[in-house]
């Protein structure tokens, strides 16, 4: 792994090096992005782009169909406005976990992270019930019990099902990322990666929730 | 200036054992070995398909004996049904577009030479570069499967099309487990090229050497690094279709299935899906695609010119760099240029014609940048530059055919026809391979430190150039007659006539695959019998000549290089390394 340390330039004076992986040393550049962070950024707008695919066949399926239908009451409503609520939560928890990580402070960083996976876990189990409930009232992703058209079930559980994996793996990362930070094997910066992976997962919600949701309600 | 003195000796070892150093390397240099030679693997099949569909068009009783070994049910006797013959055609297109054109130049070229244009070590990430090649492997191994299970490939193309890729056995052989084969073989193919692209965007941005300002790049660097940015959004959008598409074959779900289609005399359980959907997010990846596979051929043909012209080319790296973004830019607003004949609404055709034509602007520019740059150069005729010569003119033929189809009057006569056929292969097809092998005979000697033979070279290059013309430019013209894409046999009175054309095009592709075995002997043998390259055999001027052939485990053997210009310090005869502190020539 990366690391920096000090060399002595040709002149004497110390400076300070980065000793890459294998073993050679370059100056450190003060505007040079961690390339884990950069990584994560680029996977960001990469995964956007699927997110992005999965909506426009849903909006495409949705303004195609002669009957759509809007099957979701109060109380579905009620549950998806709870779990944005947990889930926007969620992103604050995840920002102090950022902030105690960057200061040093380990055990707190801690907390506020064991915080994030409990919400991410309460999200995670809101959803599933909300699932549980629509397929037993007949939702498929192949058939629409209310004789709307099929593409309802298809649209909202692949939609949800592939942020909902997200969420869930996101949990999973944050677990292995606060096991290795524990122990002292990563530092502040994955910590900081983690969270953006966190807030673009909670991003993405902000779409799927009213395009799902509040656009499905009757 | 700070020079790191002596630290810089302290190396990590490279790993000793056979597997960690050849097989499951995290060497860059590796895996872009490993890399091209699946590449190699997968032309030499794709190549061997093309020829048995050439026979049977143009000896359509013609008995293959090794066809009828491998699908009893596909080609009973030797000889190919119609539906096989379709299915040839699929795993040519899907094996040749991914697994070689995609393949080759990118992630081959790529990641052997761009961690040491840049001056890095090796990619950014190099465990997830490891994981990105095992993973094309095995979606290849996948792709290869196909031709073994009862059922044979499936026959619904390279692009897949909804209705008949979604249904599932009911539309055909090849249509059951083949499809779904071809659905995960595709989708592990986007899970890699998404991790490459990630770890070629990181490793340009981050792991740049001191001095390696973005002006400074070698073009061949700029190019991989564009064309990673445009696989990053399309193949992020091939995913999720693949697995609609794979929702609607194992899940029942009605994507693209639309209501009330029969298939087989059966009604089909499906209602409400949009085959245009499947297509609208197909080419939305797909025309993406076809700049990704020539963006990377850009980059080594304005890489290589000016070691061959011994000058800049014109317009410095600015005009040919700009042309390249502009051309990955707009690749994504054009993909309606693939559905004017889809029953897409016509006022949408114009939509997608307009930018379709303005695309051509950026690639004339990048052509006239390198026909502009041969005028009073003293030209080195090396097989290097033989290919890319032959790459520019390859890729004016084909972008010509480009205008009849840009307009959707014309193109509605010539969609179906063969002339598309030899319009891709023009254009992005061949040109990308020539493209490659001009890297091939150029990188060769530092990929492996022996020089290949020049006059196998250019013998390889003339039968090549010549075989391509012949096969290809005939069959526009039976296109430009209406001959039918896709049909097995000439079966429609007005193709009859048709006939000696095909079979003159047969022969000449039979001898164009001929002329590769002078290729592969020639890799072969100089291979491991070859005269030892020197550091630099072509004078040129960019960070992977500034070390021994081939380089060391991290490529530079300890040094940390400082770059002081760019990469096209070209006068006559002279050039200067890009690590050469005070260049005596103006270059750029």
């Amino acid at each position: 792994m990366d690391h920096s340390e000090l060399a002595v330039a040709q002149d004497g004076a110390p400076v300070e090096v980065l000793r890459r992986e294998h073993g050679v040393l370059m100056e450190v550049d003060p505007y040079r992005i961690d390339k884990k962070k950069l990584g994560m950024w680029i996977f960001i707008i990469s995964d956007a782009c699927t997110f992005a695919a999965f909506l426009f066949a849903y909006g495409y399926m949705r303004i195609g169909a002669p009957v759509w239908g809007t099957p979701f009451g109060l109380s579905s409503i009620v549950n998806g406005v709870v779990m944005t609520a947990v889930l926007l939560s969620s992103s604050l928890t995840m920002l102090a976990a950022v902030r105690a990580a960057q200061t040093d402070n380990k055990n707190s960083a801690k907390k506020w992270l064991g915080a994030t996976m409990l919400l991410g876990a309460i999200f995670a189990a809101l959803h599933l019930r909300e699932w549980v409930r629509l397929i037993d009232e007949g939702w498929r992703l192949f058939y629409n019990p209310t004789g709307g058209a099929a593409q309802f079930g298809a649209t909202f559980f692949s939609v949800t099902g592939l942020h909902l994996t997200h969420v869930v793996t996101g949990v999973i990362a944050l677990a292995f990322v606060t096991r290795g930070y524990n122990q002292g094997r990563y530092d502040q910066g994955h910590v900081e990666t983690a969270g953006l992976y966190w807030h673009f997962v909670d991003l993405v919600w902000m779409f799927v929730f009213p395009l799902m949701y509040l656009m499905n309600a009757h | 200036m700070a020079e790191t003195t002596a630290h810089a000796a302290v190396h990590h070892a490279p790993p000793q054992g056979f597997i960690r150093k050849y097989i499951f390397s995290i060497d860059h240099k590796v895996i872009g070995i490993q890399y091209t030679t699946l590449s190699l693997v997968a032309a030499f099949i794709g190549m061997v398909l093309s020829w048995a569909m050439r026979i049977h068009l143009a000896w359509p009783n013609a008995h293959i004996p090794i066809l009828g070994w491998l699908s009893p049910n596909g080609a009973p006797g030797g000889v190919m049904t119609p539906e096989y013959y379709l299915s040839l055609m699929t795993m040519h297109g899907t094996i040749m577009a991914f697994f070689v054109l995609t393949a080759a130049p990118m992630a081959g070229y790529g990641n052997f030479m761009l961690p040491i244009q840049v001056g890095a070590a090796d990619m950014a990430f190099p465990r997830l570069n490891m994981a990105s090649f095992w993973v094309t492997f095995i979606g290849f191994l996948l792709a290869c499967a196909t031709f073994f299970i009862p059922d044979g490939p499936p026959l619904s193309g390279w692009t897949a099309y909804a209705p008949l890729s979604a249904v599932g056995s009911v539309a055909g052989p090849g249509q059951g487990w083949g499809q779904n084969l071809w659905g995960l073989s595709i989708a592990l193919f986007c899970v890699a090229s998404l991790l490459g692209s990630l770890n070629f965007i990181v490793t340009t941005l981050d792991l740049r050497t001191k001095g390696m300002k973005l002006s400074r790049m070698a073009l061949s660097t700029w190019a991989w690094f564009i064309n990673a940015w445009v696989s990053l959004l399309a193949f992020a959008v091939l995913l999720p279709t693949c697995l609609l598409l794979v929702l609607d074959r194992l899940a029942g779900t009605s994507f693209f299935i639309p209501g009330g289609l029969v298939f087989n005399d059966q009604l089909q359980p499906h209602s409400g899906g949009s085959p245009l959907l499947f297509q609208h997010l197909f080419w939305f990846f797909g025309h993406p695609e076809v700049y990704i596979i020539i963006l990377p051929a850009f980059g080594i043909v304005s890489h290589i010119m000016p070691t061959f012209i011994r000058k800049p080319l014109v317009g410095g790296w600015k005009v040919i760099t700009f042309a390249e973004i502009a051309v990955g830019t707009l690749s994504f607003v054009v993909w309606g240029h693939h559905m004017f004949v889809s029953g897409m609404s016509p006022y949408m055709a114009m939509v997608f014609s307009v930018p379709t034509l303005f695309i051509t602007i950026p690639s004339v520019i990048a052509v006239l940048v390198w026909v502009f740059s041969l005028y009073g150069a003293n030209i080195r005729f090396d097989t290097p530059l033989l290919y890319s010569l032959g790459f520019i003119s390859l890729f004016i033929t084909g972008g010509i055919g480009g205008f009849f189809l840009a307009q959707p009057s014309t193109d509605s006569y010539l969609h179906a026809t063969s002339f598309v056929v030899g319009h891709f292969h023009f254009t992005m097809g061949l040109s990308a391979i020539f493209a490659t092998f001009a890297g091939f005979y150029y990188w060769f000697p530092k990929m492996f430190g022996r020089m290949l033979n020049e006059k196998l070279g250019k013998l390889h290059f003339w039968l090549s150039f010549i075989g391509v013309y012949c096969v290809f430019i005939t069959m526009q013209l039976t296109g430009m007659t209406g001959a039918v894409r896709r049909y097995s046999a000439l079966v429609d009175d007005f193709m009859v006539p048709l006939l000696p054309a095909y079979r003159f095009m047969t022969i000449a592709a039979l001898l164009l695959g001929a002329a590769q075995l002078i290729f592969l002997y020639n890799a072969i043998w100089s291979r491991f019998k070859g005269p030892k390259a020197p550091d630099n055999p072509w004078g040129a001027t960019t960070l992977e000549w500034d070390t021994t052939s081939p380089p060391p485990f991290d490529n530079f053997g300890g040094r940390q290089l400082i770059v002081y210009h760019g990469p096209m310090q070209y006068d006559g005869e002279k050039s200067e390394m890009q690590t050469s502190p005070a260049p005596s020539i103006a270059g750029t």
